[in-house]
Parts: C-alpha cells; structure tokens; sequence
C-alpha cells in the first residue's frame, strides 16, 4: 500500500488539498457536501500524509524534485529529508482530527460562505506542506506567504466584526515583518552566489559575523510566527478572533512551521552554531514561557488563556532548541541529540493537546455561546465527552505524568541536568537559574490548566442558559477523540515517537536517542543509562489504576459502599448560589499579587454613592504601551512628515520631476566637470 | 520481574501504608506532649480511619463522577510514590518507574486531582482551597525540583536509588550544597504537608484554611481514603527528606533479614524527624496566607542557591 517514492504522495496530498478547495468554490454555498464530504475528505489526504511521512522517516529515504514552476532562473526545488517528514507527520496526524472536527463544527450563515473557508482550509493546509518540502527561498517564502495570507482570512471568518478584523490586520502585519526578516536571512545565506536553493545554502561557508546576523535574522522572522517576546502580540488577538478548528490549526501546527524554518537555518543551512546564540535563544524562550504562563493564569478569556499557554509553549520550545544549538557549539552532540529530541516531542505533544483543548473551546462556544470564563461553569454534567476530552488536553498541558507533556518537559531537565559538563564556568552558573525557571513554568502551567478546565467544566453554572449546553455532535467527537487517543498514546509509549525524532536528530547533529531510550524495553524510557534517570508511564499507569482500585475493592470488602446524596454542606453555611464560586478573576488574584511588576493593572473600583456599584480588573500587556504604540505614533508621525511632500498641486510634483532629473544628472561620471 | 523482587516491593509498601497514620499520630502525641497535655495516643488516627470508613458517605447532589473517583486517585497517586522511593532498599523494582522528577510529577498530579475535585462541587469554599493549593503547588513544586536537583548534581543522575547510593557509600562529608538544600526542603515540607506555618491542621477557620478547606465536603469513606493519602503524602515527604539527606541505613540488598534491619533504621529516623516537626510546629505561629509566597520563594532561592554551590564548588 502506498508505494512508490514519499514525495510523489506529498505532492499528491497537497493536490488534492488544493483541488478540494477549489470544489469547495465550485459548491459555494451548498453547506452539505463542503461541511460532510470535503472536510473529512482533506482529513482523509492528511491521513494519508502522516503513514507517507512515517514511512519516509523509517526508511531514511531522501528525495528531491524540480518542478517546472516558479521563476525563469530558479525553478521550484522540493525536497523531502528526515526533518521535513517529521514535521509532515504531526501535521498529518494533527490534520485529521481537525478536519474530522471542522466537519461538524461550521455552521451555516454564520460569516464567510462554507465553500470559500473551505477554499481557504485546504489551502493553508496545502501551503504548510510546501513549506516543509520547500528547498529554495523563493518557493519557501512562496508557500510561507500563501500559509499567512490564507490564514489571515480564515481568522477573519466572521469579518463583520470590527474586533476580529483588527486582531486579523495586526495578525498580518507582524507576519509580513517577520517574512521580510526571513527574506534577508536568506539573503545573507546565499552568500552572494545568487543561487537561492538550500543545497546552495549549506555549501556557503560565512563568516562569523555574516552568520550571526543570518541567525538573528531568522529568530526574528521566525520568532514573530511562533510569538516569541516581544512578536507574541497578535497570539493572544488572533485566536480568540478565528474560528476554533482554525485556531487548533495556527497554535498545534503553524507555529511549529516557524520552528521548522528555524531548526532547517539554525542546523542545517549554517554550517557553523555560535555558542551566544544558544545561550541568546535560551534566554528568549525562558523569558517567552514565563511570560506566557503568567499571563494565562490571569485571563478571563478561555481562548485567550490557551493562546498565552501557546507561548509559553513556544519559549519551551525555544529554550531546548538554544539548549541544544549551546551543547552543539561545543561538540557535545549527544547532549544536543537530547535536548533536540525533548524539543521535537514537545513539538509533537504540543500540536496534539493544544489542537484538542482548543477544539473543546470551540465546543464549548456551540453549546453555550460564551467565550468567558466568569459566564461558564459546571458543563461537566451537560457536556460530559467534552469535559472527558478536555481533562486528557490540560493534564497533559499541565505537563503531569503519565501524559505527552510531561515526556518532553522531562527529558528537557534531563538535558539540563548535564550542562555543568560544558566547557564555560560562566554558562555553567546559568544553568541553575534556568532548570528553575522551566520548572516554575511548569508548575505555573498546572496552575492555568486547573483554572482553565475548573472554572468552565466543573463547579455550578453561572448562568441559567448553560443548562441547556448539550454534548457536541458525532463527527467533533470523534476529531476530539482521535487528538485525544494520539495524546494518551505519546504519554504512554513515549519510545514509539522517539524512533521518528531518531533520524531527524541523526541528520541535524549525528546523534540519537531512540537505540539507548529502548534498550531497558520499549515500556521504559533511559535518554542515557538506567543508573542515571529511568522513567516508565506505563507502570505509572498501571501502579496508580492498581492502587487506586485495590483500596476501592478493600474498602467495600471491609465496610460498605452506602451513599447518600444531600445538598452541598460547604461549612453550614445556608444560603449559597453559583455566583460565589471563584471567578476567572478570582482564581487569578494570587497570580497578580505575586507578579504584579509584569502586568499593566487598570482597575475599576465602586465609589460609594453608586446605586450599581461594578468592579472590574483589566490586566493589559505591558508590551503594547511599552513597545508597540510608541512604534506606531512613530510611524504615524514619519508618514505625516513624509505626507507633506504630496501637495496635490501640479507644479509642485513637476518641481520634484525637475530636482530628480537635476541629481541624476550630478550623478553621471563626467558631467560635473 | 522475580518472586523476591516483587515479596520485597510489596513489604515495602506495605510498610509505608501502615507506617504512614502511625507517623501523623506521632507527631500528633509530641505536640500533646510539648503543651503539656497527655494526648490521643499514636493510635488515634488509626480509630479515627476506622471510625470514618463505617460511616455513610453523604456526597453534594450537585457533585460529578469526578468527586466521587478522585480520593481513590490520589490514595493511588500517593500509595505509588511511597513505594517509588527507596524507603528500605535501594533495589526494588518499581524505582526505575520514575526517577526524582517523575515523583515530583506525580505530585503535582495528585495535587491537580484534588484541587478539581474542590471546585466541581462549586462552593465557596472548595474554589478557595482550590486556589490556594495551587499557589502553595505553584511555589513549592519548583522548589522541590531544585532540592533534588541538587542532589543529582552530587550523583550525576536523577534516580532516587543511585542519588542514596552515593550519598550513603562515600565517606562522610557535609556537602555545602546539600546544607542549603536541607533548608529548603524543610521549607517545603511544611508547605506541602499543610503544617503550622503554612496551615494548620487542627483548624477550620476559614481565613487561613487550606488543606482542610479542600476536602470540606467529603465525608465517610472517601474523607477516610483521603486521610489516610494525607498520612501517606507526610510519610513520603519524609522518606524523600531521609533518601536525600539521612540514607544511611537504606540497604542495598533485600533479603528480610536486610529488610527489617532497615525497617528499624527507618522507624527510628521517623519517630527524631516526627518530634522535629512537632517541635517546629509547636515554636512557630502561623503565616498570614498573603505571607505563603514569600516563604515559599525563600524555598525556591534557597534551593537555587544550592545547585550553585554545587557549581561552584564542584561538591
């Protein structure tokens, strides 16, 4: 089955992405066929995509292709090696269960026509798998265009909304910056040569200097994609504004995209790593991930509260990749092969848990209509398979074992647990500070995650109508459960992943991890020997679901399993309603209290002569007074300046044609003489 | 895994399931004793399980599924990391289960388990218990990770079996960085076993309730389970504190003869470390709530603190 050479499937697949799209125009508002039968059908092509790429993986085959499209002197290169195929597969796997979802989930008359978003799906879907073949900057920056171009309208579905076209224009502008940041780091990695494919790339031998600045260049480019501090803006704006299966499609996949890109420049096209620029990307993701984390622990918006988790996910990520680019400079591959290894499963982990817990929000807002915390409450009863798939998503976001997130958090303290062997008393004493930092984030994620999932699923309803939620339907169901199956099946077996992470690590740094992380049995996973750390999920499993039943067997055996039901003690107290349960803002106050400094507080106080006394906490992101409007009056202000020059009158514009024509001429070698 | 494998790893967690109240009703009787009161008796937690498990359990109607399975959970969570750590023998066949940041994880696990549990009910009550013990798990997971790191450096591993292993077979030294991470640990132990400055266990008073304002509205047998898991949770945090810093007297082998041996060595560092930790509790007052955090950050620096002892001095 599925024979033949990976990247002729790969191209298929991204075919049939695009020629779905298109039906998808040609039944522009027939709601039936484009939500039953096109969506599962991409689903279907992604299927397809992650056995081609597993395949590809295992096999260790590389392939390229040149397709006779593009420009006259640079056709399209596509290649397809072990880091492009890992990254098809999670978007493959994750691809599923998001199409399955969308099936179900879009309405009808609600925005953009069905056909059109479904134009807009497939071709985001199909523009990220060219980016991952891609293999020259010019298709590269081709398909990474389409991929912000086709999302920006998909955020923007429901573009009658003013709010949501604001969050879609900021969306697009730091992506556009980001491009260009990209296009000159391709630029600096060419070397002059004019010849813009990667296999030129990886041939240049720059300076130092030149290096570094293409490093930089594509943290920023690539940063401001993955929303590392301070390009982190428009997460927090954007994934409330799209569409839920579409913000599961831009937190699980997109952002990985911009990890891609960087591992391939940062790895494979510089042929040398710097040690500062490991210790640079180590500081920026720890400071990312913190900043994350404890601005989602404060939010009162549940898609907003999982857009700050994505960032902190992102610093996560970034903070093993600078961790492995440190151990790399020095030549400690196997250390690198570690670190990169945690990176790759959070990489995998992160798109599987994070798409699920923002498909169960997009639930949630069907059943209910709320995207507020403090108005959500007790759907555990109404919404039972939801809660069940939701409580999977945030254990394994709040990093607890036996789930996926916990795998990679701990082979990144792994890795940094054997930084004292690096060469540089200085990089030494920073270790410290870092393994604590991650650690509180982690621990600091749990905290978000419980709010999260407590204050929308369990407790009373705060509001009448939430009675009424009902489950969600069949086909997002079953998207749910298949994102949910993939999490529980990474917590559990977390060496079966490793050997699709092995080859990729074996080509960016010639190490790998999976042969000794298998050696004690596929059940136990030792990143370096048995005597050094050794961590089994499965006996996890088993040891707590044994223990836990044992007592509850024992318990009956000796006593009894009488119950009575009676309303809620709660201290004696008589009278109580839903409305004094912790609110969003409640379960946050700790939080503010204790990292006040980071926040922008405006807070509403009740002045005593108010007949409707309101209160009301606003936490604002420093970063916008901070950064971005003084950027913006900036910019204003050059453009006002600049707009004097258009006077609007004829014999002004002929003055500039003349004061042109005059420096030209001063210009031409010899006429000044 | 083989027959005497297994008999031992059974011993041992059977040991630590009944140990574990007779620990809590230790130190319960010390502190009786230090003020001056003739107290229960070390048995009493025993009679007060015995004494919840015959009655009913009468649960909220408005309470999910979810409230009725986390005692078990958690008892499960807790009965697992005591039989992780090596409390007699380094050589038991469930220490390569997890190593010392998996059982911070399974920690947290429980502790996420009950702080959801608290909020399904949606009293008043149970979503501040709820809080509140994420703040105190927010502060104190970290800085327990930065404990054990400490240690790792010292043995180069992060198992609990070679971290006690090396510290108990080399010749005796004061590591510097172990000293700061000592204090830490003190720290957190009473953070997270709801002791006197953090919480107190004897009382209801709502301003400063937190373990107990968790578990208000169970009852029963599942108020029983999760006591006991509170016993077993102290026990742990106790066994962790001998692995890291007293492991002499943990064997190597696990013949009974062995077993018991360390069985003794274990019952006699509990019963110092309990009179320690009723003498602290009996000398200290509690903490204001909004003074937790920064309790728990003295933790957390110290604890940073000692990993980089450990770098700079290499010990």
């Amino acid at each position: 089955m599925l024979s033949g050479p990976p990247i002729n499937w790969v191209l298929l697949v991204i075919g049939a992405w695009l020629a779905i799209g298109f039906l998808g125009i040609v039944a522009l508002r027939i709601f039936g066929i484009v939500a039953k039968i096109f969506f599962p059908l991409g689903g279907l092509a992604g299927f397809v995509l992650a056995i081609i790429s597993a395949k590809a993986l295992t096999s260790g085959v590389v392939e390229s292709r040149v397709l006779p499209i593009g420009l006259p002197q640079l056709q399209f290169h596509l290649r397809m090696d072990q880091l492009s195929s890992f990254f098809l597969l999670i978007l493959g796997v994750t691809t599923v269960g998001i199409s399955l979802f969308s099936a179900g989930y879009f309405r009808k008359g609600a925005g953009t026509a069905p056909g059109l978003l479904c134009l807009e799906f497939h071709f985001f879907l199909a523009s990220m798998a060219l980016v991952l073949i891609a293999d020259d900057a010019y298709s590269f920056m081709l398909a990474w265009e389409s991929m912000a171009l086709s999302s920006y309208f998909l955020v923007t579905a429901n573009h009658r909304i003013p709010k949501i076209r604001a969050a879609g224009f900021l969306y697009l502008c730091i992506a556009h910056i980001g491009a260009i940041a990209i296009l000159l780091s391709f630029g600096i990695l060419q070397a002059n040569t004019g010849d813009y494919t990667f296999a030129n790339m990886r041939l240049q031998e720059i300076s130092p200097f030149w290096a570094s600045a293409a490093f930089l260049f594509a943290i920023f480019g690539f940063g401001a994609k993955a929303g590392i501090l301070p390009l982190h803006i428009w997460l927090p704006e954007a994934h409330p504004a799209a569409p839920s299966p579409v913000s599961a499609l831009m937190s699980g996949v997109m952002i990985k995209m911009a990890v891609y890109g960087f591992l391939r420049v940062a790895f494979d096209l510089l042929h040398i790593q710097i040690w500062w620029w490991g210790v640079l990307l180590l500081a920026l993701g720890i400071a990312t991930a913190l900043f994350g984390v404890i601005f989602a622990t404060v939010q009162t918006d549940m898609k907003r509260l999982l857009a700050y988790s994505s960032i902190e996910n992102i610093g996560l990520l970034f903070a093993a990749m600078g961790l492995a680019l440190l151990f790399r400079s020095y030549g400690m591959n196997e250390l690198s092969a570690l670190a990169l290894t945690a990176s790759l499963y959070h990489v995998g982990a992160h798109a599987l848990f994070k798409s699920l817990l923002f498909l169960t929000t997009g639930s949630v807002l069907h059943a209910t209509g709320e995207r507020n915390l403090g108005k959500l409450g007790g759907l555990i009863r109404f919404m039972p398979w939801v809660t069940g798939l939701a409580l999977i998503g945030i254990l394994a976001s709040s990093g607890l074992p036996p789930f996926s997130g916990f795998v990679s958090e701990w082979l990144l303290l792994q890795s940094f647990l054997f930084t004292p062997g690096l060469p540089q008393s200085f990089l030494n004493m920073l270790v410290p500070v870092a393994a604590a930092s991650i650690a509180l984030v982690a621990a600091l994620a749990g905290y978000a995650m419980v709010k999260f999932f407590g204050v929308v699923f369990l407790g009373q309803p705060r509001e009448e109508k939430l009675r009424e939620a009902h489950d969600a339907g069949t086909l997002e169901k079953l998207g749910m459960l298949w994102l949910a199956l993939a999490t529980v099946v990474l917590g559990l077996a977390p060496n079966f992943l490793l050997r699709f992470i092995d080859p990729v690590t074996q080509i960016l740094v010639g190490k790998g991890l999976a042969s000794s992380s298998r050696a004690n049995g596929w059940w136990l996973i030792t990143p370096t020997s048995l005597e050094r750390a050794s961590y089994s999920p499965i006996y996890f499993l088993l040891g707590v679901a044994l223990a836990s039943a044992l007592v509850f067997v024992v318990v009956r055996i000796f006593y009894h399993g009488r119950l009575r039901r009676s309303p809620a003690w709660s201290g004696g107290h008589a009278w109580q309603n839903a409305r004094m349960q912790d609110t969003a803002e409640g379960y946050g106050q700790p939080i503010r209290q204790i990292f006040e400094s980071f926040f922008d507080l405006e807070r509403h106080l009740p002045r005593p002569e108010e007949s409707e006394p309101e209160y009301r906490v606003v936490v604002n992101d420093k970063f916008w007074k901070g950064l971005y409007l003084p950027i913006a009056r900036i910019t204003e202000f050059i453009s006002a300046q600049v707009g004097r020059l258009q006077q609007g009158r004829i014999s002004i514009y002929l003055l500039y044609s003349f004061l042109t024509l005059l420096v030209t001429l001063l210009m031409v070698p010899g006429v000044r003489r | 895994m083989s027959l005497s494998q297994f008999l031992s790893q059974i011993f041992a967690t059977l040991a630590a399931l009944l140990i574990a109240p007779l620990l809590l009703g230790w130190v319960n009787q010390v502190r009786a004793w230090l003020a001056n009161r003739s107290g229960p008796g070390i048995f009493m937690p025993y009679r007060l399980l015995h004494k919840l498990f015959n009655k009913e359990s009468v649960v909220a109607d408005t309470a999910s599924p979810l409230f009725r399975f986390v005692p078990y959970l958690i008892f499960g969570c807790l009965l697992l990391a005591s039989a992780i750590i090596p409390t007699l023998s380094t050589d038991l066949p469930l220490a390569r289960a997890a190593d010392a940041i998996a059982l911070v994880g399974l920690f947290a696990l429980a502790r996420v388990f009950i702080a959801l549990a608290a909020m399904d009910i949606g009293t008043a009550f149970g979503t501040l218990g709820a809080r509140r013990e994420m703040l105190i798990g927010f502060l104190a997971e970290p800085a327990l990770l930065t404990v054990l790191f400490s240690s790792s450096l010292i043995a180069n591993s992060t198992a609990l079996k070679t971290i006690v292993q090396t510290v108990s077979q080399r010749e005796f030294t004061i590591y510097p960085s172990l000293v700061f991470a000592a204090m830490a640990f003190v720290l957190i132990f009473l953070a997270e076993n709801a002791r006197v400055p953090v919480d107190n266990p004897a009382t209801h008073l709502e301003l400063t309730m937190i373990h107990e304002a968790l578990i208000l509205e169970y009852s029963g047998r599942h108020l029983a389970i999760l006591e006991w898991a509170a016993a077993l949770k102290l026990f742990a945090y106790s066994t962790i504190g001998i692995a890291l810093f007293l492991p002499w007297g943990i064997t190597d082998g696990r013949s009974p003869v062995q077993m018991l041996i360390a069985l003794a060595f274990l019952i006699f560092k509990l019963a110092i470390l309990g009179g320690v930790l009723a003498l602290v509790e009996t000398f200290s007052a509690k903490l204001r709530i909004f003074r937790v955090p920064e309790f728990l950050a003295t933790a957390f620096l110290l604890g940073v603190i000692g990993m980089l002892t450990n770098i700079l001095l290499g010990t």
